[in-house]
């Protein structure tokens, strides 16, 4: 008997110990706290704009977090699975689709309608778009990006062009000239990572592909409009205007230096490494510049990126969150942040600060970001890309496959990751 | 001691008791492990992924899909021949680099072998993940130590954990000098467990110590060498941490391990059934070797 | 002679290598930015700071993680040696139903990797409210087989004249574990709670899955995911993997006889 005594002292000693743990975890105070997760350097910085948040907003307190890049999506979902999103977060735009069909974050339009600082007409509409699921708004943009061509200009006056190409033509014409400029030598054209997939979908955009098909429920890489954008990515490969294999590039802004290659697809992200590595008399031999489009009648399109605020849909504070989602949206506050972190502003008008509008690089940026489209907005479409189109990239570009084969395999295997969601949908 | 133990039956009291005080531990391993495991075994038939994580109702079972899937990927093969690899390259070379210390270390000739013995064992007990970030930059092709000592001998600069070919073979020299000196303990208990006089006839018999070393060492160590081969093995079989803090499983999807593909497949695409079944399949190879190097070891016997 | 020489400088050298790694480590820790990227490298600071430390517990809030290491490896450590220790002196001492097949079973499963257990014990965790909570780290590891494995072997070896005297003066089963078995176990008990301490300290993959907030992680997942963002800042990065090494080294350090015992125990009682 008295065992059992003993025992559940100790029972009621080590379950005391636990509530302890957990209960200094939690502090109490009447303000309101908000919970607010960052990403990376953004989460890092952020900090520094919420004294004014909270003087402009007594009673409201912002807890900031930052959550590293690296493994974003995995915590955040977690997270979600856990019920401990936070009030407000940082969400990549591709991500919205998920959260949105996990019913994780809450549709804003009620919140938009009475707004006086957020209106869609002060954002470029790509990138709003991506925030917008059957006519319902799931996040505001709050930084954005997309890819434009950066290119050395030196190189392109060598090769006999005084100005970036216009078409796929020109640049296919330009890359075979810069490649017999350096005739004997192991030096490329351009680089096309087979590790990056959004130089192929951005290709495929621009040639008017339907990536996928039937309300997203189907794969179409094997359309026509896909298969010649994704043939004239591959011929790249096979005429050796770009190298082959990731590991031969570790260091992108080195061989931009070195001119192993003389044009690479990037995004804003990127400007300051460029600058760091083009120094002494490179400084000003490179530029960038809008994407060129598959013929002379057709803009070249590039991906909507960037990250936009979303509030959770489990979130008790969500007038707050709302607030503060406000505040960063202000184009003095989004100036600040660009000026902490470079992180291109959502808000237009925001672009006509000296220090975006007087800067060199950015026009291309700005150029293109009239002409951003969203990828398909499904749960699956990370998965898609990055565990399947990229293999099969790779497998083409090693010519391992045809370029036919490639595709009708990437189809079936997307089509395999889609069964899902056609089970969802006929649900 | 069975005498003793049936003495102590005599007193009825014992059997209620030791319910007890078996009931917290067999609780929960029975709940937090047996229970998860044949759950596990269940998830696997069923295609439980994001939206079955927002509802259950989203959830089906697809018989053996998930398995089917599974070897018709390629990347599930990639991982698994890198796991291989790894496994069948690092483990006999580990085996071999602690046989080599314990026996230096049991050499009678040495004195101080605490010392050394310390310093050959404190990688093991170090955190793997702080190690693992040591190295990357000790491998770092342009300013690690690594590049820099070879350059002496003329060689030059590697991207170890960035080149196809080197990545996997950068991980089993830290994984080796990582985990050598755990075996080497071992090895040294076993040499100890060696009766002298064995080695003494040998020396009437006129043996000299590489024949003593395979006619006596060899054989009675055998024992130690398959428990030590199969722990091994087991432990390389769940390669993660290296690779995803050094690699992240690339180059080219060089260093991607099974563990790492489940982790990626469950906690990164939450295709959770799918992710099961890849634990499961590890789960049976795991087996499979531990059998067969126990029939090895029966059979050589 | 000439043989020792070279024994003993191989002995040396070899020793000197297993260590250069955590030599580096120490030593860029306490370098300025930038200091560690060099070439030829630096094996010295020029001056010793401890700006990185710094850093560490003053921006990135590292003081956080290490409490939750700390007290997660402690936590566990006492709850497991507890449980491990009763389920294991009675399967030394009591002789009931199964319990030959009971143990043999929970032997051989030992073989069953814990990555199968992962996917389930996460969504069991998740409906419990448990996911991101000490409670993640902890209730995993309440009891563990190859901790039971251990006392029992160890508590075989206890008399049982001993338990028979304390029955006979009335001891109740509870006092008996108390008062003889703990204390006579306390060897292999402590050695078992290096094992465990270390275990959980060190642990990585279930840590990285089931806690999803900064403030929650343990050091090694903190440190994986600095290393996410600081790749280009080895001073950072050594100066938490100091952090996270250096006391599990103490512990060892303090106790490695015990330890090395443990490994032995394990090793040849096969």
């Amino acid at each position: 008997m008295e065992s059992s005594i003993i025992k559940m002292k100790l029972f009621k000693s080590i379950i005391g110990l636990f509530v302890f743990v957990n209960l200094s975890c939690s502090e109490s105070s009447k303000e309101i706290v908000i919970d607010f997760w960052g990403l990376g350097s953004e989460g890092e910085f952020v900090k520094l704009l919420i004294p004014k948040f909270e003087a402009e907003n007594p009673g409201i307190k912002v807890k900031v977090q930052m959550a590293p890049w690296t493994a974003a999506q995995e915590k955040l979902i977690s997270a979600f699975a856990s019920d401990n999103l936070p009030d407000v977060f940082q969400l990549g735009n591709t991500w919205i689709p998920q959260f949105a069909q996990l019913d994780g974050i809450s549709e804003l339009s009620e919140f938009i309608h009475s707004s006086k600082i957020i209106n869609k007409e002060n954002y470029f509409s790509g990138i709003w778009d991506t925030n917008v699921l059957d006519s319902l708004v799931f996040g505001i943009p709050w930084y954005i990006d997309t890819r434009v061509l950066f290119y050395r200009k030196d190189v392109f006056e060598k090769a006999g062009f005084t100005s970036p190409p216009k078409t796929w033509n020109e640049l296919y014409k330009l890359s075979k000239k810069i490649k017999a400029n350096h005739k004997g030598e192991e030096k490329y054209a351009i680089f096309i990572a087979t590790n990056e997939w959004a130089n192929f979908i951005i290709f495929g955009l621009q040639n008017g592909a339907e990536i996928l098909k039937n309300n997203n429920t189907y794969a179409n890489f094997s359309s026509d409009k896909f298969t010649e954008a994704f043939s004239y990515l591959v011929n790249y490969y096979k005429e050796k205007l770009t190298p082959l294999g990731v590991s031969q590039v570790t260091n992108v802004y080195q061989a931009f230096a070195e001119e192993y290659f003389s044009m690479y697809i990037s995004g804003p992200w990127n400007i300051n490494e460029f600058k760091k590595w083009m120094t002494g008399s490179l400084q000003d031999k490179w530029s960038t510049a809008a994407l060129p489009g598959p013929n002379e009648n057709i803009k070249g399109v590039s991906l909507a990126g960037g990250s936009s605020l979303v509030i959770s849909q489990k979130s008790k504070h969500k007038k707050e969150a709302w607030k503060l989602i406000e505040y960063l949206s202000k184009p003095e506050t989004q100036i600040e942040f660009y000026h902490l972190v470079n992180d291109l502003p959502a808000v237009k008008e925001a672009w006509k600060d000296s220090s975006l509008s007087n800067n060199i690089y950015m026009k291309a940026f700005y150029e293109q970001f009239n002409y951003v489209v969203a990828t398909p907005k499904i749960p699956e479409w990370e998965q898609i890309v990055f565990s399947k189109l990229q293999q099969y990239v790779e497998l083409a570009a090693r010519n391992v496959l045809t370029v036919k084969e490639a595709l009708k395999k990437l189809d079936d295997d997307v089509n395999v990751i889609l069964e899902k969601r056609r089970w969802m949908l006929s649900k | 001691m069975k005498n003793a133990e049936s003495k102590l039956d005599k007193y009825k009291t014992g059997v209620s008791a030791a319910y007890l005080f078996l009931a917290p531990a067999l609780v929960s391993i029975l709940v937090f492990f047996f229970i998860p495991v044949i759950s596990a075994f269940i998830i696997s038939f069923t295609d439980f992924d994001i939206y079955s994580l927002g509802s259950y109702s989203n959830l089906r079972f697809i018989g053996l899909k998930n398995y089917i899937d599974l070897f018709n990927n390629p990347l599930f093969w990639t991982s698994l021949k890198n796991t291989f690899y790894f496994v069948l390259v690092a483990s006999p070379l580990s085996i071999f680099v602690s046989l080599g210390a314990a026996l230096l270390l049991n050499s009678k000739l040495v004195r101080f072998k605490a010392i050394f013995r310390l310093a050959y064992f404190i990688p093991v007990v170090t955190t793997l993940v702080a190690v693992a970030i040591i190295w990357r930059f000790i491998y770092h092709p342009r300013f690690g130590i690594l590049n820099y000592l070879l350059s002496f001998a003329g060689i030059n600069p590697i991207d170890w954990l960035g080149d196809p070919f080197w990545a996997m073979p950068s991980i089993i020299l830290m994984s080796i000098w990582k985990n050598f000196g755990y075996n080497m303990i071992i090895f040294i208990a076993g040499l100890q467990n060696i009766p002298e006089h064995l080695y003494e006839a040998a020396v009437l018999e006129g043996a000299n110590g590489w024949q003593q070393f395979k006619k006596i060492t060899l054989p009675m160590l055998a024992p130690t060498t398959v428990f030590i081969s199969i722990i091994t093995m087991i432990g390389n079989f769940q390669l993660f941490a290296e690779p995803y803090v050094m690699t992240q499983g690339g180059p080219l999807n060089k260093t991607l391990s099974v563990v790492q593909y489940m982790y990626q497949e469950g906690f990164r695409w939450w295709n959770m059934g799918y992710s099961a079944s890849i634990a499961f399949v590890l789960f049976i190879i795991i087996f499979a070797g531990t059998m067969l190097q126990l029939k090895i070891q029966k059979h050589s016997a | 002679m000439f043989k020792k020489v070279i024994l003993y400088s191989f002995l040396i050298l070899t020793g000197l290598m297993t260590l250069a790694p955590f030599i580096w480590m120490l030593s860029a820790s306490f370098m300025y930015d930038g200091h560690a990227s060099t070439y030829p490298p630096r094996f010295f600071p020029d001056e010793i700071t401890f700006y990185q430390f710094d850093n560490l517990f003053s921006r990135l809030n590292v003081a956080r993680n290490f409490l939750n290491s700390l007290v997660l490896s402690i936590v566990v450590t006492v709850i497991s040696l507890f449980f491990n220790s009763m389920a294991g002196y009675a399967f030394a001492k009591y002789r009931f139903a199964g319990r030959e097949k009971l143990f043999k079973l929970l032997l051989s499963s030992m073989i069953i990797p814990a990555q199968v257990t992962m996917l389930p014990l996460f969504l069991m965790l998740k409906e419990m409210g448990f996911i991101n909570t000490y409670m993640a780290i902890i209730i995993p590891g309440l009891a563990n087989i190859f901790g039971i494995f251990l006392i029992r072997q160890y508590a075989m070896s206890i008399p049982d004249s001993l338990i028979e005297s304390a029955r006979m003066d009335g001891a109740t089963d509870f006092q008996i574990y108390r008062l003889i078995i703990l204390p006579l176990c306390v060897p292999i008990l402590v050695t078992l709670a290096i094992f465990t301490f270390m275990g959980t300290w060190n642990d990585f993959l279930w840590p990285l899955i089931s806690l999803t907030d900064n403030s929650m992680y343990t050091l090694p997942v903190a440190l994986a995911n600095l290393m996410g963002e600081h790749t280009k800042d080895p001073e950072l990065m050594m100066a938490g993997s100091v952090i996270t090494i250096i006391p599990i080294l103490i512990v060892f350090l303090v106790l490695q006889k015990y330890y090395i015992k443990g490994i032995m125990l394990g090793g040849v009682k096969e």
